[in-house]
């Protein structure tokens, strides 16, 4: 009978975070950055119809780096989550924060009781009414979550995208033109190329628009902004 | 997708059935219900609310969809208000006939459900793909209409590919049918069918149409117990939206009543 072998659950733990990191360092970044209007969400990816960013609920918005068929399913989840919750109650007590909750039990569970944990790192983001706070949530492939201020990134490179970001991003929050042009300066400087524009998708959440905030900004458009 | 057993794919009607069948509107099961005598036919205890008359005419370039304020509950008038006519999406409203709280349950699933597929496919349903869901719902509403909870709905769409408005109307079994001109649905249907059969001709302007949506609903008000008509008392007129390749948009009230204030005025002079 062969014996069943002992791992320390410290060992086991190290194994999986080192997996799940890996997993995630190969991905590309994202940045989230509060603006004048709302918060606006810059993705490196070069693909015009598989897209990081995402639209959850009138004011909230997901995007996520990593596997793409794991971050997919979550985008399915949170989707389903807010529509219940929006058809059960009202559309106004859909928020990113009970969104980031659940999301964090669902990563937490799957990291410590699933063999394999998930590969994506995930950032949920809601616009304030006129007068009220943006939220912004970024939550880890464990399940740790942290409220952000002002910007957040993730992905491969979100450490250097953060001190890159933490040095130009000062004071009160930019008009979009601004924002763009910070926000594709920070991804251009962590992957030393000049990104062309069709390689960046780029969407925001405009508290200026009714109902549903969510929006893609095209080529055509950025193209403008930044010129 | 079979591959993954038990996932709801992109509909939230079919998400719902799965996870939360007591929040469908045919999930339940009303156990307390009194047989009628002479029949078999079972009819609710109570009462319900009922909207009455609503309808949809095309002209050049899209769809007027209106329907009167009255919701009656037997004999009574159980409000002067209610609106019967919804926005579905920025193409799309429907309006409703029938019992009010499921008419209007089922108008605010069905704002869910397309905005439900257009977020998890990135893309929205076509014009004849709504109109079909729409067909499913209304079927699986089959075993409340035993129990005398009718919803019948009229759905129209601007068809972007076609580049024109449509008019769909449903029976109780689910069934879809297109309508080429207009339709009335409703306990007033019958009337004002008849005042828009007088008046119709293809390619109306938006103007004549929303005039004769409105003649029609006035028309059926007159002969009809369970339609009301304008309440120059109240202020309170029937509603209508036009939609067209611009989207969906509300006729204004005060507008609405100065077209009635024409056609009163018409009344009054015998013409």
């Amino acid at each position: 009978m062969p014996l069943p072998y002992y791992v320390s659950p410290e060992q086991m733990m190290q194994d999986k975070a080192e997996y799940a990191k890996k997993g995630i360092a190969k991905g590309r970044s994202i940045i989230a950055m509060e603006y004048e209007q709302g918060v606006l969400l810059v993705a490196d990816n070069p693909s015009a119809s598989l897209y990081k960013i995402s639209e959850i609920y009138d004011s909230i918005a997901l995007s996520g780096a990593g596997k793409y068929s794991e971050f997919e399913n979550l985008r399915k989840a949170g989707i389903r989550h807010a529509d219940l919750k929006g058809f059960m109650y009202s559309r106004e007590d859909v928020t990113a924060r009970s969104l980031a909750n659940g999301y964090s039990q669902t990563l937490g569970t799957i990291f410590s009781q699933e063999i394999k944990p998930l590969e994506v790192e995930i950032l949920v983001a809601q616009v304030g009414e006129p007068g009220r706070q943006n939220e912004m949530y970024r939550i880890s492939f464990d399940g740790s979550i942290f409220d952000e201020r002002g910007y957040a990134a993730i992905g491969g490179k979100a450490d250097a995208l953060q001190s890159f970001l933490k040095e130009r991003y000062k004071g009160e929050p930019p008009a979009l033109k601004a924002a763009l042009a910070l926000c594709t300066s920070a991804l251009e400087s962590i992957t030393n190329q000049k990104l062309p524009l069709e390689g960046i998708e780029i969407a925001a959440l405009d508290r200026t628009r009714a109902g549903r905030k969510f929006r893609r900004i095209p080529v055509s458009e950025s193209r403008q902004l930044l010129s | 997708m079979p591959l993954i057993p038990d996932d709801p794919g992109s509909s939230f009607f079919d998400y719902l059935m799965q996870q939360r069948p007591d929040l469908v509107p045919s999930g339940r099961v009303w156990p307390v219900v009194s047989s009628l005598p002479d029949g078999n036919r079972m009819t609710p205890l109570q009462p319900l609310p009922h909207g009455t008359t609503v309808l949809a005419i095309k002209y050049r370039g899209g769809v007027v969809i209106a329907g009167d304020r009255r919701a009656t509950e037997g004999y009574q008038i159980a409000g002067r208000r209610m609106d019967k006519v919804f926005k579905i999406d920025e193409h799309s409203a429907m309006a409703i006939a029938g019992a009010a709280g499921p008419c209007i349950e089922m108008a605010k699933l069905f704002q869910t459900e397309l905005e439900h597929y257009e977020k998890l496919e990135g893309v929205q349903l076509s014009c004849e793909g709504k109109a079909n869901k729409l067909g499913q719902m209304i079927k699986a509403n089959l075993p409340m209409v035993f129990q005398g909870l009718v919803v019948l709905p009229i759905y129209v769409g601007y068809d972007q590919k076609r580049d024109e408005g449509r008019i769909f109307k449903y029976d109780i079994t689910g069934g879809r049918y297109e309508e080429s001109d207009y339709h009335a649905i409703g306990s007033g249907g019958k009337d004002a069918r008849n005042s828009m059969r007088e008046y119709f001709r293809k390619d109306l302007s938006e103007a004549d149409a929303l005039r004769i949506a409105l003649l029609a609903l006035y028309n059926a008000a007159e002969d009809d117990v369970g339609t009301g008509g304008p309440d120059l008392v109240r202020g309170i007129y029937p509603t209508a939206k036009q939609v067209s390749a611009a989207g969906i948009k509300d006729v204004e009230e005060p507008h609405i009543a100065t077209v009635y204030a024409t056609l009163i005025d018409a009344r009054k002079k015998g013409t």
